[in-house]
């Protein structure tokens, strides 16, 4: 839960500065403080990877593609004229998308999607029922895969070229019937009762949370004062 | 009318749907970056002519489940599902799945939770468009909020037209064809199915 | 315990009532076998005592009374596993009853040891195989102490060492209500079975050895699988001709039924696919085939005229919206499409969409739709997955007189009485 309060401390830092001191601040110390939260390296590329093709999409096509002529000339071939401030404009919006995205991505990647809607529940007191049936949702997901690829090749069989919106189509019946059942299993199981819930699974807000929400707080405003200057 | 409270049924299936499109979202961000800015570089006020999907939650849900708080509650999860996958706007997107939810229930509450039809699902997909776009320029990730003013305009009317028309007829048009499947049985709109 | 009297129950959208006129009386201490064939509404009653059937899903008729709490499982744990790991699993069902948490942690491990899982606390449930998985959902359903276990089908989609993990774990059970299709593995558990007829009452309520006799010949008639029943044995009437397809040492021949075996994850799902043209070959190998080799190169209009695949879950398949048009699909001439109809008895679903049908049904379809291109070759995955014993016959005869008229087949299965009845030649994987 500190997790989740210190990363949207930092992100409403990014959103409001467009200085990239700030913004590389801000990202340097994420990445730094990775592997304390238990994200390895290799981790973080799995879930970073995306995000990297994306920023690097960017800086290509308005690199290229833009209509700013200012600055030195670094690149000129054919249609495409590439300048230094045209490189500086495209380089600082993917930083700035790339330091928006990393605080999320560096909760998400630490956390146990359980032990995230417990602490939702617990301490943003969320209702209980709504959390636990999204993350139940969630799990499914992962059979989501899987599934794709099995739809993919059962319309290959049948010789048809495989469509996207229709193995979606496919995948999202078998979803919403696959959740209706659980949810009848949910219900058999009393989740429906009205009783209040307890808690197996007790998270603690302790010293070291509170430590993290402050820090970041203090990162924020450092960072924004760099900017500022 | 139905009761305004939500069943363990109408919980997981609006998860579902956020978990489903959470996915999408993540995936439409990737695209959006490379190959889609290359596609509308001519003229980029154009991007907001795809960009209904994003909205499909937020009239989905209501259209299935038919109950206040619908619209919300999917586009929401479904916002915070994309970040949590590795989305290239962090936060933000969380910023956006609630006001896009909000301009959701908005439609369907001024029709008073009453009726689902085509105009009120085109009407919830052009509101979250709306909001959309309000923040695509005051938060400017992409740097809309840059653009000359007549760009603005064109890009919000892409948007919010492709709201009302891919959001908000093609949520229309995917729920009966799910309501011909079965699986929406247990909910309002699959109960209009001929007795067997 | 539980009391029924003259109960009957209708799905709404539905003209027929799904029971009918119920009587029945079960006490604590009871182990009860719910029998019927398919659509007698067994399921459905097994929901209306679990107390399942919302007031706005349907209508009710007669006196339905449950004294005490039930526990049920179904027969898909995909459906039924809400958290990702095992012990959350178990706490799920006691959080929901206001357990006092220092209670909750102990009764878990109870219940993990007394269905046998062998697993720690944190493990992964999608790492579970799946009779590991519904042992897992059993001890969910058994933590909070339930006065009466429900169980529906819980072995119908596992393999026999899952449904043996499952069975083993029953046999501690003082109360339950068991409704299965393959009832030999239970029956030593059973102190009494009730029979039910479609959309009617109880048609039998007694001792287990009746089965024996002259009801038990009727009732494996009409689809359940009462044992001392033996299936019909179809041996191939010619000679094989030549090789359809072949990956390493396995080779399928024309006019000839072969049968994979192995238990779940030994990759007779893989070995399908690959054969089937519709993914290249994981391990090094080259697919051969009598139209070259390759397959999963080939156009899928191409492959779908030489070879056929029938999935696991015939719903992977669907195309289209409707039961006609799926035949059609790929410019099937009319007379075939009929001719399909008729002979896999779905005339009267041409219209139905296809996501409505039945388990039973869409397996049909499904084969249908396979062999609407002529292919020579058909591949099948687990084609008598939870069948009853009347669908099973009936498929069963039909891959005989296709393999018969020249066909090559080729079946996947963890089903012992498939390759009894079916196969010229068994591959163990």
């Amino acid at each position: 839960m500190a997790k989740l309060a210190a990363s949207g401390l930092l992100s409403v830092v990014v959103l409001t500065s467009r200085d990239p001191l700030v913004l590389g601040t801000v990202l340097a110390a994420c990445l730094a403080a990775a592997p304390f939260f238990g994200v390895g390296p290799k981790a973080f590329m799995q879930r970073i990877w995306p995000v990297l093709v994306a920023c690097a999409g960017i800086v290509i096509t308005l690199a290229l593609f833009s209509a700013d002529r200012g600055g030195t000339t670094l690149l000129h071939f054919g249609p495409f004229l590439v300048t230094t401030s045209v490189l500086w404009a495209s380089l600082s919006l993917a930083l700035r998308l790339l330091s928006l995205a990393v605080p999320a991505i560096l909760v998400f990647a630490s956390t146990d999607p359980t032990d995230l809607a417990d602490s939702l529940i617990q301490h943003a007191k969320a209702p209980a029922r709504f959390a636990i049936g999204a993350l139940a949702a969630f799990r499914l997901l992962e059979l989501f895969r899987e599934e794709w690829g099995m739809i993919s090749m059962a319309r290959r069989a049948r010789g048809v070229q495989r469509g996207f919106a229709r193995t979606a189509f496919v995948l999202f019946v078998g979803a919403i019937r696959r959740g209706v059942r659980l949810s009848v299993a949910m219900d058999a199981r009393g989740f429906d009762s009205g009783l209040p819930r307890t808690v197996a699974r007790p998270q603690r807000f302790g010293a070291a949370d509170a430590g993290l929400i402050l820090g970041a707080a203090v990162l924020a405003v450092f960072a924004f004062s760099l900017g500022t200057r | 009318m139905s009761n305004l409270r939500w069943r363990t049924v109408d919980i997981v299936v609006a998860s579902i749907i956020a978990v489903a499109f959470g996915v999408v979202f993540w995936a439409w961000t990737l695209l959006w970056t490379g190959p889609f800015a290359v596609a509308f570089n001519f003229f980029p006020p154009a991007a907001g002519i795809i960009n209904g999907v994003w909205f499909m939650p937020a009239v989905l849900a209501p259209l299935i489940l038919r109950k206040p708080g619908a619209a919300l509650f999917t586009e929401t999860v479904a916002s915070v599902i994309s970040a949590i996958l590795g989305s290239v706007w962090g936060w933000l997107v969380l910023g956006y799945g609630l006001l896009q939810g909000l301009g959701g229930e908005l439609a369907f509450g001024a029709f008073g939770f009453r009726r689902f039809g085509v105009p009120q699902a085109m009407l919830a997909g052009a509101l979250a468009g709306t909001a959309a776009t309000v923040l695509d320029i005051v938060a400017n990730p992409y740097g809309v909020g840059d653009w000359r003013a007549s760009w603005q305009i064109a890009y919000g009317a892409c948007q919010i037209a492709s709201g009302a028309v891919i959001a908000g007829l093609g949520a229309f048009l995917l729920t009966n064809g799910l309501a011909g499947t079965g699986v929406l049985d247990r909910f309002p709109a699959g109960r209009a199915r001929q007795a067997v | 315990m539980i009391q029924l009297n003259g109960y009957g129950w209708r799905h709404a959208g539905r003209r027929a009532w799904a029971v009918r006129g119920v009587d029945l009386h079960i006490d604590a201490g009871e182990r009860v076998l719910l029998l019927g064939p398919s659509g007698a509404g067994k399921s459905t009653l097994l929901a209306a005592v679990a107390g399942l059937l919302p007031s706005d899903s349907g209508e009710s008729e007669g006196e339905l009374d449950v004294d005490g709490r039930a526990g049920v499982v179904f027969q898909d744990p995909q459906s039924q596993l809400v958290m990702s790991r095992a012990g959350d699993e178990v706490a799920f069902g006691l959080e929901n009853l206001a357990w006092p948490r220092e209670r909750i942690w102990p009764r878990v491990e109870e219940a993990l040891a007394r269905v046998g899982f062998g697993y720690p606390l944190d493990r992964r449930t999608s790492e579970l195989s799946g009779g590991e998985q519904q042992r897992l959902v059993l001890a969910g359903a058994l933590a909070p102490r339930p006065d009466l276990l429900l169980l529906d089908e819980p072995t119908a989609n596992l393999d026999p060492a899952g449904g043996e993990l499952v069975r083993r774990a029953l046999s501690s059970v003082p109360t339950m209500v068991l409704v299965e299709h393959r009832i030999e593995r239970f029956l030593d558990l059973i102190t009494r079975v009730v029979v039910l007829s479609p959309g009617g009452g109880v048609r039998f309520d007694g001792q287990p050895s009746v089965l024996t006799g002259r009801l038990g010949a009727q009732l494996a008639a009409e689809g359940v699988w009462v044992p001392g029943h033996p299936m019909p044995h179809r041996p191939a009437a010619g000679e094989p001709g030549e090789t359809l397809a072949a990956y390493k040492d396995v080779a399928v021949r024309r006019g000839e039924a072969l049968v994979v075996t192995g238990p779940n994850g030994s990759g007779k799902t893989s070995l399908a696919l690959t054969l089937g043209g519709l993914r290249a070959p994981l391990q090094a190998g080259v697919v051969v085939t009598a139209w070259g080799d390759r397959p999963h190169r080939w156009r899928p209009k191409v492959l779908a005229r030489r070879i056929g695949s029938v999935f696991q879950n015939p719903e992977h398949q669907f195309v289209t919206s409707s039961v006609r048009s799926e035949l059609e699909l790929g410019g099937t001439p009319v007379a075939r499409v009929t001719e399909l109809l008729v002979r896999l008895r779905l005339e009267h679903l041409a219209a139905a969409n296809p996501f409505t049908l039945s388990g039973g049904e869409a397996r049909r379809l499904s084969v249908a739709t396979a062999l609407a291109s002529r292919p020579a070759l058909l591949i099948l995955d687990e084609p008598t997955f939870g069948q009853d014993r009347r669908t099973w016959v009936e498929l069963v005869d039909l891959l005989a007189s296709l393999r018969d008229e020249g066909h090559g087949i080729l079946a996947m299965t963890h089903d012992p009485e498939v390759v009894h009845a079916l196969a010229d030649r068994t591959v163990a994987l």
